[in-house]
């Protein structure tokens, strides 16, 4: 190699070496929300108005991403832009009318189609979820419950945290999961005292529900059938009072010959 | 491959995944398009309408199409359309690198940090001062060596890809970028003689 091709190679070298090292610049914030503004796919919400007052819902095309009560639209948004890092507008259409159904209690989201966008959320945590939305309305199932119908019956604590996480209440009901013994347990969207309120709102009693827990009773059974339900359970309306007998365990139930109510699966079924 | 899940995503669910695809891209798009364009306003624009037409495109794919796609090749070469139309309506007109000027004197900076490791530029500044050169200088390159060189070197992708996204055969995309190197090395040698002239008769 004579000199003038060393010369030239190290250039070569040097002129590669300065390409290589140019930065990769940073795409502005703005790129993001305008693109997806501009493709359809960007959030906008609804505001509901809901027995425990406005509430607010964020949705693009993927699904519903977000719930939660706040004082105006703006407040929202302000709520949603620091959780997502994304900007949101107002809708400028009504909340359509499943959505609505779905948030005064009227049907479940499963049955309304209600698409829900859960990106983020860990796979057990959208199952705690999914789970959650099969309850209808008007019912109540333990915490342990979800546990054991999304096949992680031990996990009964994570599954609470799961449902405190949930970023959709009311439209995922939440609301409708309670604590074995009977007490209400928490909410996210103000408290047991507003979860009180849906679950009186959607008919579910749960001053009664409380009673009967501190009286030691889990479990209703039907005398005629044979067969054995949460308290809550759609069927029990037309059980007559005088065929229903009181179960404070499952045991207790399974013993008496009692099988479990394929509706709303008080224990696992044998298999 | 490691765009594998994106592109399945993509075709099972498109609007459900394009987000994490502008979110994947959209630092890659950006920055090829402000080396392509020169502003930042322009390349702003044409990141946002490549997105935009990458999701009308992948609106109309059937499914299988999407799984095939390579995409970044995809993505990169739809930016470069872009970018190219918008220089066409632009008439944007290039910086001869004889005409000296900035581009001269960013060319004779770009030498003045010698491939000597004993003189290597220690300081942040003179590096960020090296590279501002270099950027400029690879600006007054014609657009088809530009756009070669930016792909192989700057993005850092295979030379496979580059003749993919150039819609060229290997060895043309090879000649293209070898061709660029050459012309941003004769660029700085000119440059540094008109310098070095400068200097004696000052």
């Amino acid at each position: 190699m004579n000199r003038t091709d060393k010369v030239s190679m190290n250039q070569t070298l040097t002129i590669v070496r300065g390409l290589k090292s140019l930065p990769r610049e940073r795409a502005p914030k703005s790129l993001l929300p305008a693109v997806l503004r501009r493709v359809g796919l960007a959030d906008t919400y609804w505001r509901l108005e809901t027995s425990i007052g406005p509430v607010f819902v964020a949705h693009s095309r993927a699904g519903i991403s977000m719930v939660t009560r706040a004082r105006s639209g703006s407040e929202f948004a302000r709520l949603f832009e620091k959780r997502f890092g994304r900007s949101i507008a107002a809708d400028a259409g009504r909340p359509p009318r499943n959505v609505r159904a779905v948030a005064e209690g009227r049907l479940r989201g499963r049955d309304a189609g209600l698409r829900f966008d859960l990106r983020g959320l860990s796979e057990f945590e959208q199952a705690v979820l999914g789970k959650a939305l099969e309850i209808p309305p008007g019912e109540v199932r333990p915490y342990s419950w979800i546990a054991r119908e999304i096949g992680h019956p031990d996990a009964v604590r994570a599954t609470g945290s799961a449902l405190a996480k949930n970023p959709v209440p009311l439209l995922i009901p939440c609301h409708r999961v309670v604590r074995s013994d009977g007490h209400i347990g928490n909410y996210s969207m103000g408290g047991s005292r507003n979860k009180r309120v849906l679950l009186e709102s959607e008919g579910a009693q749960p001053e009664m529900l409380e009673r009967l827990a501190a009286s030691g009773v889990r479990y209703f059974g039907n005398e005629k059938g044979r067969y054995f339900c949460f308290p809550t359970c759609g069927g029990i309306d037309s059980l007559m009072k005088e065929n229903r007998v009181h179960f404070g365990s499952q045991q207790e139930a399974l013993a008496a010959g009692y099988q479990p109510c394929g509706d709303c699966r008080p224990a696992a079924v044998a298999a | 491959m490691p765009q594998m899940d994106l592109v399945n995503g993509l075709a099972d669910d498109l609007d459900g995944t394009f987000e994490r695809l502008v979110r994947i891209f959209q630092d890659r798009l950006y920055s090829f398009a402000h080396r392509l364009c020169g502003s930042r306003e322009d390349a702003e624009e044409v990141a946002q309408d490549s997105f935009v037409r990458a999701y009308r495109a992948l609106k109309t794919y059937p499914a299988e199409r999407i799984r095939a796609l390579a995409l970044q090749a995809w993505l990169y070469r739809i930016t470069l359309n872009v970018a190219r139309n918008r220089m066409r309506r632009k008439r944007v007109s290039q910086v001869s690198i004889e005409n000296g000027g900035a581009a001269g004197e960013a060319a004779r900076r770009a030498w003045d940090s010698p491939d000597d490791p004993s003189s290597r530029p220690d300081s942040r500044l003179e590096q960020s001062q090296q590279r501002a050169n270099i950027a400029s200088l690879v600006a007054t390159l014609p657009e088809r060596y530009r756009s070669a060189i930016i792909l192989r070197y700057v993005e850092g992708l295979s030379l496979e890809e580059v003749a993919d996204i150039l819609k060229q055969p290997l060895g043309t995309a090879k000649s293209n970028v070898h061709r660029a190197v050459n012309l941003l090395r004769r660029a700085i040698t000119d440059s540094r003689r008109v310098h070095g002239r400068a200097e004696v008769r000052a």
